[in-house]
């Protein structure tokens, strides 16, 4: 059931690289981490990747395979014809720092901007009540395990250096409306992520749903409903009257 | 090869919390709520740790499903589970203190499923009397990194407002991997490192430092574990001069992933059981009822028929043997497969698709049924699953104080799955996410009330520094001189303890592994690497095959001493437990780079007031005659 795969995988840093081939082993039930794997064992022994849990909770093996934005651990051999060169190469929107791995502090960044859940002041430890309905919709979104490849794809940073400034991304975004969808969250954040953190500039084309390994509905589900709240807020006829007339700040 | 124009990155911090995983963050968030600038070390991405492959749950006897449950009740489970070898006190004080744990990480934001009047939801898992485990589906250890990393993210902004600096007071190492700790006149020091990224050294001043670094699964070729898990905390405590106790007992989680090949060994969730799966061998008999032990007899049902009413009606019938103990349900699938009922691949079979509705399997087991259907192409609300036993968890790790979590060492901590004692011989599943939140509290606590009772800050020796540094780049010294690939190296050591000091353990055999062991520590020290060192993985697992060799000798060395089989540590030579050595601990403490002294030491006994929580009938099982002397039962008939 053996066969020898032709690789081909970027290695160099951030000054060059190249696509280098390599003739490898393939096994039956592989998948392509499995490959990188026994290069590193055998002739690349110092080749840079991510990996932890090899099971697709933990999102670390992120990079882009034939140039789709894929985790290594999910991506089974048999997807791939024998004759197939399969091209590996590490995440296209973030700086390489060697081979696979990239430099993702992009993300981390962002994550500090939102900010936290914010309790309800008045309900003790212990005291939380919610209902299964209601914390089902940010529980869609809390199954992100933060493999960034929708961050990675996302063409509004993806070859648009410029607006990582301004925009925190479909992970970040949807975290806001995670937050915003908590029964319990006591904090307005619809303003925010329209005039901070850039929802606006995100134009719904999915890519981040297309390529999110836990399925979730990132558009459907989290921008879309927050592009919504946002535009009730800003664009509610009553809410700019009041605002005219009692000139309230910051509404 | 000591290099003096190798600069070293310097930074001082009252407490170093080296992991970044359940027990790490909740001992860092505990340290800086004290006021003490934290460091926390992740040896890979912060948010990535092992702590996200839990699945099942965090036990806490919160009592929203069966309003019977308290502390006690988990904390005789917990005993059961660990055959009266555990640290009661640390039982105790787990027990006590899970619940505000949970509910604590409510107020940071976590979503647990819920019960229908709004609470959280607690769900059945082996060994556990009552519906203990809060979860979010399948995947809640993912819930507890998550939430616990945005609590740190959310101290962060409250510092960043305060004084203009996210990391004023709690900072994160990224891909940073401690290699050694130092001392001072027999103190805490700090500690050096590595990171993967530049592969430049760094240093940490600190008079405390928490050990959170998990298990030593990659030890083992079947492992439910990814790369960290090389018993960095273990070896650093050695090294250090703590003790480890427990070594011995290492957890199979029975049901591991068996096929294909390059999934070998990942988890299938307790829960698959706890929600109704089944275990069948080839024959298609339910084999479970053929394994109850005598200690577990009155707790377990005897039929399918009443094991299957108990999920509908658990007051009145008792729980199927399938949610035995991990250590009975592994080692009976282990037997199913030697006497050639097996799966096809070498498993049996464990079915959810005949019991639940597939909406229904979808909905709890939602990771599960991804991971099968993405990885295996086996579609589990159709088919059964074929599982075997996979090397999970060490019951084992650094001797510490009960209450505060010091070894003996004054200032080094440790907590979570690399400190000892809690679990005895076998962790019930669910006891794990608990045990860190409660444990990694507690050294955080300490850890701050160490410092601030510290009157001057210990200092590093340049000395010790320059070695650590030479050490760490010997691979690079040894390339010239053509030593061995670690790689290689790594799967001989793996095969040796996998094949001699594996779930059914022998004399002879693992005096040959010992023997093994011996050989692959001289080639851990000649080991080379190639290559330029910014984020060089064979460097990586150069300098983790020390930490491997170290704990492997530990568990060969602690497996061979102990004549009984308990909990984790099944011997076919000798396969009673043995009442005689319920009391003792084996107490494991390094003698140079690799070689281990073990002495014995006898278990503080327990408090007579926990004794006499449990029916004398069932304390006759394990104790000796003398020890329960002071049981109320006794006392009434003097």
């Amino acid at each position: 059931m053996s066969y020898d795969a032709h690789f081909r995988v970027w290695r160099g840093d951030s000054e060059k690289g190249e696509l280098v081939d390599y003739p490898v082993e393939v096994n039956e039930g592989e998948v392509v981490l499995d490959i990188i794997h026994r290069l590193q064992q055998t002739e690349a022994n110092d080749l840079a990747v991510r990996w932890n849990c090899k099971a697709g909770k933990c999102g670390s093996c992120s990079m882009e395979i034939n140039g789709k934005p894929r985790l290594a651990c999910m991506t089974r051999m048999s997807t791939f014809t024998e004759t197939e060169v399969i091209t590996v190469t590490p995440l296209r929107t973030f700086p390489v720092i060697r081979d696979l791995v990239t430099d993702v502090s992009f993300n981390y960044t962002k994550a500090r901007e939102i900010p936290s859940f914010a309790p309800p002041p008045d309900v003790k430890p212990g005291d939380y009540r919610m209902a299964q309905v209601d914390v089902e919709r940010s529980q869609e979104f809390r199954k992100c395990i933060e493999c960034y490849l929708c961050q990675n794809v996302c063409h509004v940073v993806r070859d648009h250096e410029e607006n990582k400034e301004a925009y925190a991304g479909p992970r970040y975004l949807m975290r806001i409306a995670e937050l915003d969808m908590h029964p319990l969250d006591v904090a307005d954040r619809q303003v925010a992520a329209q005039e901070e953190h850039g929802l606006g500039m995100c134009n719904i084309t999915k890519c981040c749903t297309e390529v999110c390994p836990e399925h979730i509905k990132i558009t459907d589900n989290a921008l879309i409903p927050m592009k919504e709240r946002v535009v009730d807020r800003k664009y509610d006829p009553l809410v700019w009257l009041g605002n005219k007339i009692f000139k309230r700040p910051g509404a | 090869m000591s290099d003096s124009t190798e600069a070293i990155e310097k930074h001082e911090f009252d407490v170093v919390v080296i992991g970044a995983g359940g027990a790490g963050l909740r001992a860092a968030i505990e340290a800086r709520s004290q006021g003490k600038r934290t460091a926390i070390i992740s040896k890979s991405l912060f948010g990535k740790a092992h702590t996200v492959m839990a699945e099942g749950g965090c036990a806490a006897s919160m009592g929203n499903v069966n309003s019977n449950d308290n502390w006690m009740v988990h904390y005789r489970d917990t005993m059961r589970g660990g055959k009266f070898l555990n640290n009661w006190r640390m039982a105790e004080l787990h027990a006590k203190e899970a619940p505000d744990r949970v509910w604590e990480l409510e107020t940071y934001g976590a979503l647990f499923d819920r019960t229908p009047d709004g609470k959280i939801s607690q769900r059945n898992f082996g060994g556990h009397t009552y519906p203990r485990l809060a979860h979010v589906g399948d995947r809640t250890g993912l819930e507890l990194i998550r939430t616990l990393q945005q609590k740190i993210v959310s101290l962060q902004q409250e510092d960043f407002k305060e004084t203009g600096d996210y990391e004023a007071n709690i900072r994160v190492f990224h891909e940073t991997t401690i290699t050694e700790l130092f001392k001072a006149d027999g103190k805490i020091a700090g500690c050096i490192g590595y990171y993967r990224n530049t592969g430049g050294f760094v240093q940490f001043d600190a008079p405390a430092i928490v050990l959170a670094t998990g298990g030593i699964g990659k030890s083992y070729s079947v492992t439910s574990n990814s790369w960290e898990y090389t018993g960095d905390g273990h070896a650093l405590a050695l090294r250090a001069g703590a003790t480890l106790i427990n070594m011995e007992f290492l957890q199979f989680h029975p049901t591991g992933m068996v096929w294909p090949p390059s999934v070998k060994g990942i988890l299938v969730t307790e829960s698959v059981r706890g929600d109704g799966g089944i275990l069948k061998n080839s024959e298609g008999k339910r084999f479970m009822f053929d394994y109850i032990p005598d200690v577990f007899k009155d707790q377990y049902a005897t039929t399918p028929e009443e094991g299957d009413r108990w999920y509908t009606d658990a007051d009145n019938n008792r729980r199927p043997p399938e949610l035995l103990p991990r250590d009975e349900v592994a080692r009976a699938i282990n037997s199913e497969v030697k006497a050639g009922r097996g799966s096809p691949h070498g498993g049996v079979f464990l079915d959810i698709a005949s019991r639940l509705k597939p909406e229904e399997i979808q909905k709890r087991l939602p990771s599960m049924y991804h991971q099968f259907k993405e990885l295996a192409d086996v579609d589990i609300t159709k088919e059964p699953m074929e599982v075997g036993p996979t090397c999970h968890y060490v019951m084992g790790g650094v001797e510490v104080d009960p209450d505060t979590g010091m070894s003996i060492v004054p200032g080094l901590f440790a907590a979570g799955e690399c400190s000892g004692g809690m679990h005895g011989s076998n962790r019930l599943g669910g006891n794990s996410l608990s045990d860190l939140l409660v444990f990694g509290r507690r050294c955080g606590k300490s850890a701050a009330e160490y410092v601030d009772a510290t009157a001057s800050r210990p200092v590093v020796a340049q000395a010790d520094v320059d070695a650590a540094v030479e050490r760490a780049l010997l691979p690079f010294s040894s390339a010239t001189e053509g030593g061995e690939n670690p790689f290689q190296v790594q799967l001989e050591l793996q095969k040796t303890m996998h094949e001699l000091v594996g779930i059914i353990r022998k004399a002879d055999e693992m005096e040959m592994a010992l023997k093994a062991l011996q050989d692959i520590a001289t080639r851990t020290r000649t080991v080379s690497v190639t290559g330029q060192r910014r984020f060089n993985p064979s460097w990586h697992l150069a300098l983790d095959l020390r930490n491997m060799l170290l704990v492997s000798l530990c568990v060969g060395k602690a497996a061979l001493e102990r004549q009984e089989s308990r909990g984790g540590h099944t011997r076919d030579d000798y396969p009673v437990m043995d009442s005689d050595w319920r009391h003792i601990l084996l107490v494991l403490s390094a003698l140079g780079e690799d070689n281990i002294e073990l002495v014995r030491k006898e278990q503080v006994p327990m408090r007579p007031e926990l004794l006499d929580l449990f029916e004398l009938d069932e304390l006759k099982k394990y104790y000796t005659g003398e020890e329960i002397g002071g049981h109320r039962a006794g006392e009434a008939m003097k």
